[in-house]
């Protein structure tokens, strides 16, 4: 399975993402790739789920889930929202 | 690496708009020698092609450009507003709290970023922060040098 953190330039706030991601997943015990990417790259990179805020995810295609969240320093939100979609 | 400085930091600022936050944070950096004048300018365009999607948390926005737009060095600016600002954010707005990230392609660049993110998921930082009037109340919390 891999997940892909999306932001604009896929320099900083997807690489802000990562790390709490990679945090939560770490505390959930799930062994997921993670990568980050800008917005334009991520419809042609193949993952199962991209992470991102509502004001970017209206401009991805591509068949990869799409899980949104808000407040990216919310290690609990974005706990919840992983769970909510990566039901193993 | 300059991880918000006392230079780097300025509290109970006013801004008219999000451009204006944007460059006032920014010039925090650009006075400091960090970046050049670029890249404010390339701070603002993303903002105005990408939107508002660096507002990361209720409050707090993060602009930036990319390493090759005029960074010198891995660096972070603050700048505190006295008056929330809004930048459009769906559910972020307003914001008080922009930090102004110089992007850099080094390991510096991680490094400054993971402590960005050691700060900020702690809730009782974000509000010492939000409430800070004096570069003292929040020194402690920067965790490092301060020159």
């Amino acid at each position: 399975m891999k997940i892909l953190c999306v932001c604009g330039l896929g320099q900083g706030t997807s690489l802000i993402l990562r790390m709490n991601v990679e945090n939560v997943l770490r505390e959930l015990g799930l062994d997921v790739e993670v990568e980050h990417t800008d917005v334009s790259s991520a419809s042609g990179m193949n993952a199962d789920y991209i992470i991102t805020s509502n004001e970017l995810a209206q401009s991805l295609t591509g068949s990869a889930k799409v899980i949104i969240v808000n407040n990216y320093f919310d290690t609990h939100e974005i706990k919840t929202a992983i769970e909510e979609h990566l039901t193993v | 690496m300059k991880f918000l400085n006392r230079s780097l930091v300025s509290l109970h600022a006013t801004a008219t708009s999000a451009e204006d936050a944007i460059r006032q944070a920014g010039g925090l950096l650009q006075q400091a020698g960090l970046v050049e004048k670029a890249y404010l300018d390339a701070m603002v365009d993303s903002y105005e092609k990408n939107g508002p999607y660096f507002v990361l948390a209720p409050g707090i926005a993060i602009p930036h450009a990319r390493p090759e737009d005029g960074v010198h060095e891995a660096c972070v600016a603050l700048l505190q507003l006295k008056e929330g600002v809004p930048f459009g954010h769906s559910a972020n707005d307003p914001v008080r709290l922009v930090f102004a990230l110089g992007a850099s392609s080094s390991d510096e660049h991680l490094e400054l970023l993971q402590r960005l993110v050691t700060l900020l998921n702690d809730p009782k930082n974000v509000e010492l922060l939000l409430g800070a009037r004096d570069y003292q109340e929040i020194e402690h919390v920067m965790g490092g040098e301060s020159a």
